[in-house]
């Protein structure tokens, strides 16, 4: 049953994607449809991101587990981020390589762009269970935590991108943080649960 | 929309004109909403008829004009030009309108007027985008140029575009075009025209001065503080796989304008 889950969690996931793509090739993505595509698979892979962070709190707080289904998720959220990257070389650039480069140097919102999608690289790569032999289970563990930084910087990027700071950047910069938040408290509260233990 | 009678431009360019369907879906208009399909969606509750336009500050005669009749008064013409928005993107767009030295002319600025200051329409009734929470700027919105920049014969009122009144979501029903600078100077809906002494504050430098300033002239040499400003995407063309092309000095009026900003610093001066 999981397995079906999860192929039609990743059929369902590439739906905006193939949706929005189909609109830009008829033209029915309004005046300026590259600029609506660049968005569209960014805003995917922030939520794709933001999704795939809250499947622990989801299983701590009301216990429902749905941690086989998290891989899905987070490739997916790797997959829009790298079709929002193509979009931004290929058709917002031309593969203008000298316009590029000097972006990624000096614009902030594209360095950090950047980086929240090389951290991504190596965990989409070792989202498999050979890899997770490989590793063994704490390394990999530790490794994907980095998930933390690339979602921080995403929504950092996003913040910065727009001209001014309106409701809906905010309120996803806003999750994020919430996300991340819960985290560090959870490590704090574990931390005293095992000095008090060992006291 | 009723037609209206105009007279061809020399100042026109011969370039393509963006559909009118692109240039009345695709606005930047906060008092609408953020979004670019917000104020197509939200202006269409504006009520522009009666309107009345204060012209007043530092002048002989200040004088109040009803649009209606300012209209009769004026010669209007179609002036066909390009718009290049602050984000990156432009558009060519055929406005019908009229010069604002007509107007400014008429209420005889004195010797000590320097600044030409506007002010939108502040109607929060009308205006989702001045209500609610989370507001992107302070209302009204302002503008202002020097009054040589304000007295150029590029610099119009703008009360049409294609051959049409403006619809609401473009500025209804009189709007500055002030076409070598980014489209954020061009004010829509104005009430208000003041002559100065002073700079005036204008809306988007007040929220964030560090990437707006004053004179904000279209400069591909100038970097936007997060973005670059060397090339545009033109809106209308080629759809999904539309290319970028680069961006003018003076957004291609360097001929007309440069002289006014003879022996500045374009930098300091952004």
């Amino acid at each position: 049953m999981p397995r079906y889950i999860n192929r039609a969690i990743y059929l369902v996931g590439m739906m905006p994607a193939t949706w929005t793509f189909y609109l830009g090739v008829i033209d029915q993505l309004g005046a300026d449809p590259m600029k609506t595509l660049e968005r569209s698979l960014g805003l995917w892979a922030l939520r794709f991101l933001i999704i795939t962070l809250t499947i622990t709190p989801l299983r701590d707080l009301s216990g429902v587990n749905l941690l086989r289904y998290r891989r899905a998720l987070g490739l997916l959220a790797f997959f829009y981020a790298l079709m929002h990257l193509s979009t931004y070389l290929v058709l917002d650039q031309g593969l203008d390589l000298d316009a590029i480069w000097a972006d990624i140097l000096k614009r902030p919102y594209i360095t950090i762009g950047m980086l929240s999608f090389a951290t991504l690289v190596p965990l989409a790569i070792t989202s498999n269970n050979a890899m997770i032999r490989r590793l063994g289970g704490a390394a990999w563990a530790r490794l994907h935590r980095w998930v933390y930084l690339a979602a921080g910087a995403a929504a950092v990027h996003y913040l910065l991108v727009v001209k001014s700071w309106t409701m809906e950047p905010v309120i996803y910069t806003m999750i994020v943080a919430v996300l991340l938040a819960y985290r560090v408290a959870r490590r704090l509260r574990g931390r005293r649960r095992v000095t008090l233990a060992s006291a | 929309a009723a037609q209206l009678r105009f007279t061809k431009s020399p100042f026109s360019t011969s370039e393509e004109p963006t559909p009118l369907e692109d240039v009345t879906s695709y606005n930047n208009y906060y008092e609408f909403g953020v979004d670019k399909g917000d104020p197509a969606a939200n202006a269409h509750t504006l009520t522009t008829k009666p309107w009345t336009v204060a012209v007043d500050g530092l002048v002989s005669r200040p004088t109040t004009f009803h649009v209606e009749d300012l209209l009769k008064t004026v010669t209007l013409e179609e002036r066909i030009y390009q718009l290049r928005c602050v984000e990156g993107w432009s558009m060519v767009i055929p406005w019908v309108g009229f010069p604002l030295s007509d107007v400014l002319h008429r209420v005889e600025p004195l010797g000590s007027a320097k600044y030409v200051a506007f002010e939108t329409l502040l109607r929060p009734e009308e205006m989702p985008g001045q209500t609610g929470l989370f507001q992107a700027l302070e209302w009204p919105y302002v503008e202002g140029l020097r009054l040589d920049e304000a007295l150029h014969p590029l610099t119009i009122l703008a009360v049409g575009l294609y051959g049409d009144m403006l619809p609401n979501q473009n500025g209804a029903p009189i709007r500055l075009i002030v076409p070598w600078k980014y489209g954020f100077k061009s004010i829509k809906s104005i009430v208000r025209i003041s002559l100065v002494e002073k700079q005036p504050e204008t809306s988007w430098n007040r929220q964030n001065p560090r990437e707006y300033g004053f004179y904000s002239n279209v400069n591909p040499e100038v970097d936007h503080p997060r973005w670059s400003q060397a090339t545009e995407r033109p809106i209308g063309e080629g759809g999904l796989f539309a290319k970028r092309k680069p961006t003018l000095l003076f957004n291609g009026y360097a001929e007309e304008v440069a002289h006014l900003y003879a022996g500045m610093d374009l930098r300091a001066n952004f």
